[in-house]
């Protein structure tokens, strides 16, 4: 019964979406207050109804409710109450509910506080929301199902995916889409901007707190998905460049890319095209995402149960949703008149640098991974793209990128002069070739790069602290500064320093850490990186859904006892899947890494270690970012809603046009 | 009026990307095939010291008169352990003539390994530095060759094998190629 409602309700959702995405349009274009009113209404009745659905999913997988095909072939009664929950969205069908529910969620939440917005614009911006959303309801609807009853019910299910059942994978696809479908909210924007054929200041300072949003939780969802990877994978590594990997990179690089542009629209009135275009981008490249993972067009290790007639369906979506934003850019941005002049050596100037460099990156992301489908179908030729192209790529666009990412917030408006932000940053500068040459010679000579690296995250950290500085220090009043700081300056200083913090955590873990393998047998010792492990054992533990080898390593440093690693390898009963349990302690600067291989059979078993230097700054420092910009998003100015007075007070005409 | 043109790069690019898209899409191109260029071809030679002592080694011999399915593993990788029960049943329910090749393996270790998860295979050779691998084109373990009557390679699988593998590939290239 409680499945049908869902269903019921995903129907009647499908039916309010398409309401909300014709009516209030056709009111914008008629000038009907009444029917652009609809809109608001329509959009918290989706929410509702997406919300009973997904509710009524999540009881069928809670309760085991094995009459639902979905939960038969997904969950198994088990499973430990955790991941009957996560098991909701661990499939195809449950994590597109999960990206309606997001969407709808974001389509409510304009409505609910876009209470300043211009009439016809919010109008126009719930509109197109709506039918994005009626694109997934019926791709649910038509093509996964998630209600679908199986008869006769099975006794039991199928489990879900032992590599899913995991605290660090079950919440990254909600941040994931959160970022995703956060970006869904700019294109809305864009469209209904292109539509109404203005882009002002005002527009840009609504655009920015929901593509903040949304940047945040999609960093936060990467930085989760790369620490799943580092610690289940067992291999040491953080970033694979694999397809599914880059398919959340390139919307994470264009909405980065639209944050910074977009402060160009708010503050200069100028880029506005672009800025545009950067928001239809950033969400198309979500899309492209999804449509990469599911529709079985490239493999991955993360990808989907793959099936063609999705992928047609997600493919015409996509071309829908992008070639009706791009074809309307096309149409209409000419159109757009182009705002203030500024000299290239300016802060414009730094952000324009900012966003060449950041879509050059996006673009070579994409063709990175589309090259080896593109090869294939045009010659037949199998190749991979892996980290050679992308290191190759990366690193001479992250130079200036890094180096120049300081220097830009010293910059003024319009016009400014290069050489008194390069006198404040001298010191910066000096420390972070001292901490690069440190670094060649000191931690070894293996790899110049790393130790020009290594010197960049130096640069980053205290290039920002200097700006910071800058704006505080000299003479009284320092402590009133500091107060008066504007919040999304210190959000700002946060994220761009934590930027710095995950170069040096790349540096140390991709180019700094040691490896061993050995057999051992129990009692075995093994010195590796300082310390000494000696094998205490291995023995068999149950678990909930899977029995275990579990290691004991007891580490000592010089004698004395250090800790003790417990790596297992997990066999999950139901899948007969092998997984293996890395046993990792950390100090918060750098990792010892334990994983336990095959048993030869004859009380031998291969361990293996890694001693990964700064490897925790990698997602200290993305989780720094995103709280940067957390810290920007309470800033006032920027407070959801808040624009309207400011643009009362700011009409078009008092801009400077210069 | 020529800036025109530089708006609609954009959907121009699109309708290029997507054109692959369904091309991909519509195609039967398998993506988790990486290819093999032995496919259509007499298989390598093959010489390998036996693993189980007291047997010949196994050499082109080996091979010839009936369809074969060659496989390489190693006590050391995880997915032939996953892909093993399949195997085995290949050889005991099907009857098919499976042979093994242990790839960069102690023989006490593959041994050991078949001890505990059954024995497939029919003849069973050794690959101690991996030279038979390179002959081979193998890219890891375990992979596996399905050679027909005349000695040409029909399949070539890399990764684990799959039941599905087993219905829809090898079952009929085993019948078709004796």
């Amino acid at each position: 019964m409680i499945p049908e409602l869902g269903h019921f309700a995903l129907i009647l959702a499908l039916c309010v979406a398409l309401v909300q995405g014709t009516v209030p349009l056709y009111g914008a274009a008629r000038g009907e207050p009444a029917l652009m009113a609809l809109g608001r209404m329509a959009a918290l009745a989706q929410l509702a109804l997406v919300g009973v659905a997904f509710a009524a999913l999540t009881h069928a997988y809670l309760t085991s409710d094995f009459t639902v095909a979905n939960v038969v072939a997904n969950s198994h009664s088990a499973k430990p109450m955790l991941y009957k929950f996560t098991g909701v969205w661990g499939n195809h069908e449950g994590s597109m509910l999960l990206w309606t529910l997001i969407l709808a969620l974001f389509g409510a939440a304009v409505a609910a506080f876009g209470e300043n917005l211009p009439e016809t614009l919010r109008a126009r911006v719930l509109a197109i929301q709506a039918l994005l959303g009626v694109g997934f309801l019926a791709f649910l609807l038509f093509t996964s199902n998630p209600f679908e009853r199986v008869f006769p019910p099975p006794a039991d299910g199928n489990g879900l995916n032992p590599l899913l059942q995991d605290p660090g994978l079950a919440f990254h696809p909600p941040l994931l889409y959160l970022g995703y479908v956060g970006f869904s909210v700019a294109y809305a924007f864009a469209v209904a901007a292109l539509i109404e054929g203005r882009v002002d200041a005002a527009w840009a300072r609504w655009v920015r707190p929901w593509t903040l949003a949304a940047w945040c939780f999609l960093t936060l969802g990467i930085a989760l998905g790369s620490w799943w990877a580092y610690y289940i994978l067992g291999w040491g590594g953080f970033w694979f460049w694999d397809p599914v990997e880059n398919a959340s990179l390139m919307p994470w690089l264009a909405g980065t890319a639209l944050l910074h542009s977009a402060i160009v629209v708010e503050k200069r009135d100028a880029l506005k095209s672009w800025t545009v275009l950067l928001a239809i981008l950033a969400f198309s490249l979500s899309l492209l995402g999804t449509f990469l993972v599911r529709s079985g067009v490239l493999t991955s290790v993360h990808a989907f149960a793959q099936d063609p007639a999705r992928g047609l369906y997600i493919l015409a979506f996509l071309l829908a949703v992008t070639g009706g934003g791009l074809g309307l850019y096309a149409w209409r941005a000419p159109a757009l008149k182009p705002g203030g002049l500024f000299q290239p050596v300016s802060r414009e100037g730094g952000l324009i640098l900012n966003n060449l460099l950041l879509s050059t990156l996006a673009v070579a992301v994409l063709l990175g991974t589309l090259y080896p489908l593109f090869l294939d179908l045009l010659t037949g030729e199998k190749v991979s793209v892996g980290p050679p192209f992308f290191n190759a790529t990366f690193v001479p666009i992250c130079a200036p990128l890094f180096a120049a990412l300081c220097v830009g917030p010293f910059l003024s408006w319009k016009r400014s002069d290069l050489w008194p932000a390069l006198r404040r940053l001298q010191i910066a500068f000096a420390v972070s070739v001292a901490a690069a040459l440190i670094a060649a010679f000191a931690i070894d000579g293996r790899s110049t790069l790393a130790a020009i690296a290594f010197g960049f995250g130096v640069w980053l950290i205290l290039g920002t602290l200097a700006g910071a500085l800058d704006r505080v220090a000299g003479g009284a009043g320092a402590m009133q500064r500091l107060r008066r700081l504007p919040r999304a300056f210190i959000g700002m200083s946060i994220a761009h320093a934590g930027l710095g913090v995950v170069v040096l955590g790349c540096v140390g873990a991709g180019a700094w850490n040691l490896e061993a393998m050995r057999a051992m047998k129990h009692g075995d010792r093994m010195s590796f990186a300082g310390y000494e492990f000696t094998l205490r054992g291995v023995e068999e533990v149950p678990g909930p859904n899977w029995i275990a080898e579990r290691a004991t390593l007891e580490v000592t440093r010089g004698g004395a006892p250090f800790t003790t690693l417990r790596p297992e390898r997990r066999l999950f009963t139901v899948q007969r899947r092998l997984i293996a349990e890395t046993a990792i302690q950390t100090n918060l600067v750098r990792d010892l890494y334990a994983t336990l291989g095959e048993s030869d059979g004859q009380g031998a078993w291969v361990v293996r270690l890694y001693f990964n230097p700064l490897a925790p700054w990698i997602w200290l420092g993305a989780a720094f970012c995103a709280l940067g910009g957390f810290v920007s998003l309470t800033d006032r100015r920027l407070r959801v809603g808040a624009p309207s007075r400011r643009r009362t007070v700011l009409p078009p005409a008092a801009q400077p046009a210069e | 009026m020529s800036t025109r043109w530089l708006y609609l790069l954009p959907l121009a690019t699109l309708g290029i990307v997507a054109g692959f898209f369904a091309w991909s899409l519509t195609s039967d191109r398998n993506p988790a095939s990486i290819g093999s260029a032995l496919v259509g071809r007499p298989a390598p030679t093959l010489n390998a010291a036996p693993l189980r002592e007291g047997e010949t080694a196994v050499t082109d011999a080996s091979l010839r008169g009936r369809p074969v399915v060659v496989n390489f593993f190693a006590s050391w990788c995880a997915p032939c352990q996953l892909e093993h029960p399949i195997l085995m049943r290949l050889a005991e329910r099907e009857g098919a003539t499976v042979v093994g090749i242990a790839y960069k393996n102690k023989p006490a270790d593959a041994l050991a390994f078949l001890k505990r998860l059954g024995d497939p295979y029919k003849h069973a050779g050794l690959d101690p530095d991996g030279k038979i691998a390179i002959d081979w084109g193998l890219s890891g373990v375990p992979e596996t060759y399905v050679i027909d009557a005349r000695g040409i390679v029909r399949l070539h699988f890399r990764g684990p094998i799959s039941e599905r593998d087993v219905k829809d590939s090898i079952l009929p290239a085993l019948k078709a190629g004796s």
